[in-house]
């Protein structure tokens, strides 16, 4: 009997010897004679531990890791297929506390399915929420969402089900789902580790949408950075398409459903879902102005949904298990669960699941082992590049929307980066305005002119140029651009630079820190 | 006179139903619903700041100078982009939005330079001072480096003053549709492009509309930098096509500084084009003459002369003819670039001070077959919609027109409607920027071959009757039935049908079905045409396939339908509605009708004659037989624009006085003894009606460079003729047309500048005109269908001339080019070109860009070859806007069967690899009696194109009698060798009436 053997296919895992590891199991099996079956699953999100390799064992999946290519011989020799005993031996996958501590819904089949096939994601559930979504009306699909609590995960997070609602009353010849997977933020990889590990769960999320508001185009909105994950997603639509899950008759529904991947060009703000829309439209990524609301008069000028990756995931589940079963996840008005990236200096990175409500220190300290380094933990900057910095003083903060907004921050897109004492504030205020700088669409003129004014007036504060001065025109710069930028881009800018002023002014005294 | 600053709401209007009330700093208004927020404030006259948005392009958001606060709502939202909505309550001037608008100019002042070139034109310095900016306190990097684009000859492009609010992409986008204007890069590196090239080499057609909407100085007039800030302006109307677009004339003094489109213009709504918004340096060229010229033969030299002796020494020629060879010797021909007022004295002047109604205009060889056709079938001579109809057509069709290059303003409202939905159809040989262009493609392109526009037309008519596509609600209600059933029988014949046509079209029968089908299937169809209908030897019959075409889909009498000429000329439409035709009087009434003969006898104090006079081709073949002497000639350059030019120039030289009254001495100046010199429009005081039966007022923005008005001096020359006729303004000219024809009886110059424009009729049924015509009633009462037999053109391919040639213009030059060719407009076309398919230059050996020679049966030319995939193979193509070319030394004398509209657009020819230069090579010799072989020649294509069913030879008498002149009636019957003649005409001869 063929012993089968997990070695992830995850870009992540990848670059750092995945596709060696397994080539190098199935030649050492060959050379020993003995009969193994390699699949290449995606992560299960414990980044920290790839490679993870997990072998199928009367015990469960027993896993090792983080496994070199050098390592492999000595697997054999401890009888790892057996589950043998090894420096890397972890135990149990399922056992691990970093996975056990977690609450896997919209990620619970990633890592443990093989991505590509449809019989395998059957038997773990998939398919269930569109099955049962068939036999259902518009607005009953969408009532369900809507009473899951389901929230937009790409980092606005506004109420799914009411964003459903508009395009469902939206009377029209023509109506779009698309799907935001243009994942920009930095410190952000969840959108990624989702399609290339579970991605017919994003394929019936969309189809769920498609079917709730009479729907029959999709289009998936993913970066061109992602290169894995565009082959993979459509390899998926391929198969799903013969498999009769999309096309003209959804499940042998009266429900038509295609799907398309479009690739992005390698612009942040085309993750801005109206310069996505622009996008896709073949025109440049320029931000529109709402109203009208994309809901209303979207891609095309059709009605049209747009979601992010990790909010169409969440669908199945909450079809399948029913909405309360989600809403009883989670705190407040932050319900359910949310997939947390943890990245920068940090020991323990990876996704985490869990429910809303989980503090933060909690997600860097017992998931995220503090910094890598070792040294003091200095600054964490939540919801990517636009996001606030925390000091270490603000670690008790409730990682869900409203006490997030409440900390002066944002959870955005659930990106949690940590920095050391390395860090200067002063040196990441610059970086957020030049980011803007480079990033800014150009259209409206906070943003396209703010930016750039915001980085040389932070560098004339670095320099111990007119300080008070130069820091009283930062603030007003900021609000400028606050109150004034036409989208999220340039609204957002002043959040890390204004919170790194107001957590750390001590980086923003003039002259150099250290 | 002061300069009218257009008022500018920021969005456009609403064409919501709905209203609502909404309340704006405490003071409420009522609005339609989806208007925006700073449109709602603007109709209380608050001007919210703005910068990005004006009201011809849609809102954009982008500057957020327009932030406002709304109760109940967080934020500060783009008052632009924010629609109204009811009980709404907005705060425009909140401390919050003030220190928003102040923090924006800052940005926008950090970046921009300390003084303006074009001064107060940059709104940028005015809109600091106007939210409070006293300070700059940024210090960074700035675009002010940036080099001007100053390739373009009328305008510049200055980065340096450019804040990037994409209004000009916007309008390169919203209302020209050309993109060719883009935003490169993004952030602060994002910067307006013309697509990664200079201005001149990218697919900007100059139209202007970026020019307009910039807000700063990055985009300017270079006329405003050497002349400086106008400082009056005076509203009139386009000197060039048809269209008769609107301008705002900005002078310093008695200098133009530019023309500027005026957004409550009622044909171009704020557009322009390349041509009237900046070739106008024409009007005031080194080359105008301004004072009178005579010689005694057309060898002798030119002397300058006064007024006084000029009239006086024309008079004395044409009386001395008169005197010689009879009241019927001499004639004039009225010009469709002049006023309404003028061309009415002209042919009151041939007709009351001649004595006769040899009065012809230019119309003759361009839209003469619309007249007829619609006359028959509609019961008037004119488009039966306005320009704003386009916008709500779902299939439109565009056929033997390339609006792209001739109407460009047209083309632009019409490419919006495209671009929101309209099918589009073309029926035309070439594939032209009609057919394809930016984001623009048709559904169907009926390639046809030159010469069969009827068997297509035709093809199309079988499809609807033949697959119950018939609208027969409408033809119940609104048509001729017996006609209609005769129609219905004859079109439904197999040889109408498009298997049997495609032979003779080329056009693939599948094609004209699914088209047909297209266009006999939606709400409203709209057919649009152009010179490729009319002229042609079955020109008047495609106007009437045409007519029935729209009667039969019901697609008349509302808005967005519809059968619409597009007129080439400013004034087309209205110099044939003044009565220039032989047979016409004004509004299109026939000569022989005694009530209305009794209208202008008692008028003017005369007795006019009831028979029609002289045709232009028939002036000419009757010049040739030196029966015909003497010729006015306003405004026309007819040896270079008629065709068969070798014939003209004969017919010309042979005369005894020519008289012409025109800007430049042109082509027929060359035969002339007498120049009277002529106005611009820029300072003419009258009326121009274009394309849509719009009226509009054209003034005086400078005074006049000879001293006098145009119909001043035709008002001399009558009076020295022995008729008086003087007028003390233009409008009583006016006030005399409206007196006398019905459907002007409400135009007066009072009316007209308290409407801006009115559409004819204008009367008691309809005071301020009649924007769609044919409501709930046919002029003539009930529609008329005409059957439209097919008749191949004589002109055909043969083995000596293989290929056929087309002719047409391009955008920026214009007809003959006496205008364009002054302007810089040449920079973009210098010389006429030859089309060429590749099989057909590869077979001969020619090159692009190599010379060729061109020759027909009648003439030969030389010019430069362009190998291109636009013609097919067997199609030339060519322009005639230059007088070195001589296009029309090769088209022929072949005419339109009913009114002798010349076949310019089927010669057939050969063309073979040239050495020489540009010159034109000596043209065949003319012999014979060239009036006699148009007679039998006219006579014979009349009997070949009259419906066959019953009494063919009935229909030929009338035809003859209703617009031949009594001489060619006579020499029919007494030179022509019968045996030449079509048994139908024999038979017509029979009838009482000819003789």
């Amino acid at each position: 009997m063929s012993t089968i053997i997990y070695v992830p296919s995850d870009s992540a895992a990848i670059s750092i010897g995945a596709d060696q590891v397994a080539a190098l199991i199935a030649q050492e099996a060959i050379k020993r004679s003995l009969d193994v079956t390699i699949i290449r699953n995606g992560t299960r999100g414990a980044l920290w531990l790839e490679t993870l390799v997990e072998v199928v064992t009367p015990q469960g999946r027993i896993a090792y890791g983080p496994v070199q290519p050098e390592d492999v011989s000595s697997l054999y020799e401890s009888d790892f297929l057996l589950g043998g005993a090894h420096p890397l031996a972890l135990g149990a996958t399922d056992e691990i506390a970093w996975f056990a501590g977690q609450d896997r819904v919209t990620y619970k089949r990633v890592g443990i399915i093989d991505p590509l096939s449809l019989q395998d994601y059957e038997s773990h559930g998939g398919l269930v929420g569109l099955r049962k979504a068939i036999t259902q009306s518009g607005s009953e699909i969408v009532a369900e969402v809507t009473a899951s609590g389901l929230r937009g995960r790409g980092g606005a997070g506004f109420p799914a089900g009411i964003k459903w609602k508009t395009v469902l009353d939206t009377q029209a010849d023509q109506k779009y789902v698309c799907c935001n997977a243009d994942e920009g933020d930095s410190g952000t990889f969840a959108d990624r580790i989702l399609i290339e590990a579970d991605p017919f769960t994003l394929i019936e999320g969309m189809t769920i949408a498609a079917v709730a508001v009479g729907a029959t185009e999709g289009f998936v909105y993913l970066r061109s950075e992602y290169p894995t994950a565009i082959t993979r997603l459509r390899d998926a639509i391929e198969i799903a398409k013969s498999a009769g899950v999309l096309g003209s008759s959804v499940l042998g529904s009266a429900h038509a459903f295609n799907l398309e991947v479009r690739v992005g060009a390698g612009s942040y703000v085309c993750g801005e879902e109206t310069a996505m829309l622009e996008s896709l439209e073949g025109k440049r990524g320029v931000v529109r102005s709402k109203p009208p609301l994309p809901a209303i008069a979207g891609l095309f000028g059709k009605p049209t949904i747009i979601n992010n990756v990790i909010t169409l995931a969440s669908v199945p589940a909450i079809l399948a298990d029913g909405a309360a079963a989600y809403a009883a996840r989670g705190t407040g008005r932050s319900l359910g669960t949310q997939v947390f990236q943890l990245a920068g200096n940090i020991a323990r990175g990876g996704i985490i699941e869990t429910a809303f409500g989980i503090t933060l220190e909690t997600l860097v300290k017992t998931f995220g082992g503090g910094t890598l380094s070792g040294k003091p933990l200095r600054a964490i900057q939540i919801g990517g590049p636009l996001g606030a910095y925390f000091n270490s003083s603000q670690l008790n903060v409730s990682m869900d929307y409203e006490s997030l907004a409440a900390a002066g921050g944002m959870l955005g897109h659930g990106g949690v980066v940590l920095f050391d004492d390395n860090v200067d504030l002063a040196q990441q205020a610059k970086f957020a305005m030049e980011f803007c700088a480079l990033e800014s669409c150009g259209k409206c003129t906070p943003c396209r002119l703010g930016s750039t004014r915001g980085a040389e007036t932070i560098e004339k504060i670095i320099s111990g140029v007119d300080v008070p001065a130069n820091k009283l025109l930062l603030l007003d710069l900021c609000e400028v651009m606050t109150d004034g930028s036409l989208c999220a881009m340039g609204g957002l800018t002043p959040l890390p630079v204004k919170s790194a002023m107001n957590n750390f002014p001590e980086d923003f005294t003039g002259g150099a820190k250290k | 006179m002061t300069m009218l600053i257009e008022p500018d709401f920021g969005t456009p209007v609403s064409k919501k139903n709905e209203n609502v009330t909404v309340e704006i700093d405490g003071k409420s208004v009522t609005v339609p619903a989806e208007t925006s927020i700073m449109r709602a404030a603007a109709m209380l006259g608050n001007n919210i700041p703005k910068l990005c948005a004006t009201d011809r392009l849609k809102a954009f958001g982008s500057c957020r100078l327009c932030v406002v606060e709304i109760d109940g709502r967080n934020g500060t939202p783009s008052s632009c982009t924010t629609p109204v909505t009811e009980g709404m309550k907005v705060s425009t001037t909140t401390d919050r939005v003030q220190k928003i608008r102040r923090g924006v100019m800052e940005l926008y002042m950090s970046d921009h330079p300390a003084v303006c070139e074009t001064g107060d034109e940059c709104k940028m310095h005015s809109m600091a001072k106007e939210v409070g900016l006293t300070e700059v306190r940024y210090e960074g990097k700035t675009h002010l480096g940036l080099v001007k684009d100053e390739t373009n000859p009328y305008f510049t492009f200055d980065s340096t003053e450019c804040i990037v609010c994409n209004r000009c992409v916007r309008a390169c986008d919203e209302v020209q549709g050309t993109f060719a204007l883009t935003i490169e890069n993004r952030g602060f590196e994002a910067r307006v492009s013309s697509s990664g090239t200079s201005f001149i080499d990218s697919e900007c057609v100059s139209c202007g509309a970026c020019v307009q909407a910039c807000p700063t100085g990055a985009l300017t007039e270079k006329t405003l930098l050497t002349i400086g800030t106008p400082t009056r302006s005076v509203i009139t109307t386009c000197a060039y096509c048809g269209v008769g677009c609107s301008f705002k004339a900005e002078m310093r003094g008695d200098e133009l500084v530019r023309m500027v489109p005026l957004k409550d213009g009622g044909a171009n709504a704020g557009h322009s084009c390349v041509k009237g918004r900046f070739a106008w340096g024409y009007a005031t060229h080194d080359d105008r003459i301004t004072k009178p010229l005579i010689r005694e033969k057309i060898t002798d030299e030119w002397r300058e002369v006064s007024f006084e002796e000029a009239i006086a020494f024309a008079a004395a020629g044409l009386k001395k003819i008169q005197a010689e060879s009879g009241v019927d010797s001499i004639g004039g021909i009225t010009s469709s670039r002049c006023t309404n007022e003028e061309v009415f004295v002209v042919q009151k002047m041939v007709r009351a001070a001649f004595g006769n109604n040899n009065v012809d205009t230019c119309a003759r060889v361009c839209h003469s077959p619309t007249g007829y056709g619609l006359n028959q079938t509609f019961g008037t001579s004119a488009g039966t919609q306005d320009f704003e109809s386009v916008e709500f057509s779902d299939v439109i069709m565009v056929i033997g027109a390339n609006p792209a290059a001739a109407h460009p303003v047209f083309n632009s409202r019409m490419k919006q409607a495209i671009r929101r939905g309209a099918k589009l159809i073309v029926v035309d040989p070439r594939v032209t920027e009609t057919v394809k262009s930016a984001h623009i493609e048709a559904d169907y392109h009926l390639q046809l071959l030159p010469g069969t526009n009827v068997a297509v037309i035709n093809a199309l008519a079988h499809v609807v009757a033949t697959e119950g596509l018939i609208n027969r609600e409408f033809v119940n209600a609104r048509c001729d039935l017996e006609a209609f059933a005769e129609w219905e029988r004859f079109i439904s014949l197999e040889e109408n049908s498009p298997e049997t046509l495609e032979a003779a079209s080329g056009v693939p029968a599948a094609k004209i079905r699914e088209a047909a089908r297209l266009f006999a299937s939606v709400p409203n169809g709209a057919i649009y045409y152009g010179l490729g209908v009319t002229e042609h030897s079955q020109g008047s019959t495609m106007v009437m396939g045409i007519a029935n075409l729209a009667m039969a889909t019901g697609n008349i009498g509302r808005k967005g339908v519809g059968v619409n000429p597009l007129r080439g000329q400013n004034n087309v439409q209205g110099s044939c509605d003044m009565g220039s035709f032989p047979h016409e009087l004004p509004g299109y009434r026939h000569i022989s009708r005694d009530d209305v003969r009794e209208i202008f006898n008692k008028k003017w104090g005369v007795t006019l004659r009831p028979e029609p006079g002289l045709r232009i081709p028939n002036m000419f073949d009757s010049a040739l037989g030196h029966k015909f002497r003497g010729l006015y000639v306003q405004g026309e350059d007819i040896a270079q624009s008629d065709p068969n030019i070798t014939h003209v120039h004969a017919a010309l030289r042979s005369m005894d006085m020519v008289i012409v009254q025109d800007l430049f001495l042109n082509e027929t100046s060359k035969f002339a003894h007498v120049f009277l010199p002529g106005t611009s429009f820029l300072e003419k005081d009258g009326t121009f009606t274009n394309a849509e039966r719009r009226i509009n007022r054209v003034r005086p923005v400078m005074p006049s460079k000879t001293g006098k008005s145009e119909y001043e001096v035709t008002c001399d020359l009558s009076r020295a003729m022995g008729y008086d006729m003087s007028y003390a303004q233009a409008s009583e000219i006016m006030d005399e047309i409206a007196a006398t024809t019905p459907t002007f009886s409400g135009v007066s110059f009072e009316h007209l500048d308290r409407m801006g424009s009115l559409q004819w009729p204008v009367n008691d049924k309809a005071p301020d005109g009649t924007p769609t015509m044919h409501i709930n009633e046919f002029v003539r009462g009930e529609g008329k269908f005409m059957p439209t037999p097919y008749v191949a053109t004589l002109e055909k391919s043969t083995r000596k001339f293989p290929l056929l040639l087309t002719t047409g213009r391009i955008l920026s030059q214009y007809n003959v080019g006496a205008q364009t060719r002054r302007t810089a407009n040449n920079i973009w076309h210098s010389e006429d070109i030859l089309d060429i398919h590749e099989s057909d230059a590869e077979m001969r050996g020619i090159k692009d860009g190599s010379w060729v020679k061109l020759s027909s049966r009648v003439g030969e030319t030389i010019m430069h070859a362009r190998i291109t995939d636009s013609v097919p193979a067997g199609v030339v193509y060519t322009t005639f806007h230059f007088p070195e070319s001589g296009a029309n030394v090769i088209t022929t004398d072949y005419s339109d069967w009913a009114t002798n509209c010349p076949e310019y657009k089927v010669t057939a020819v050969e063309i073979s690899p040239s050495e020489k230069g540009p010159a034109v090579i000596h043209p065949h010799e003319i012999a014979g009696d060239s009036q006699l072989d148009s007679i039998i020649r006219m006579a014979n294509q009349i009997a070949a194109n009259v419906p066959k069913a019953t009494a063919p030879e009935i229909e030929v008498a009338h035809h003859i009698v209703q617009f031949w002149t009594p001489e060619m009636r006579e020499r029919l019957h007494a030179d022509v060798d019968r045996s030449k003649l079509d048994p139908i005409v024999l038979k017509a001869m029979e009838l009482e009436s000819v003789k």
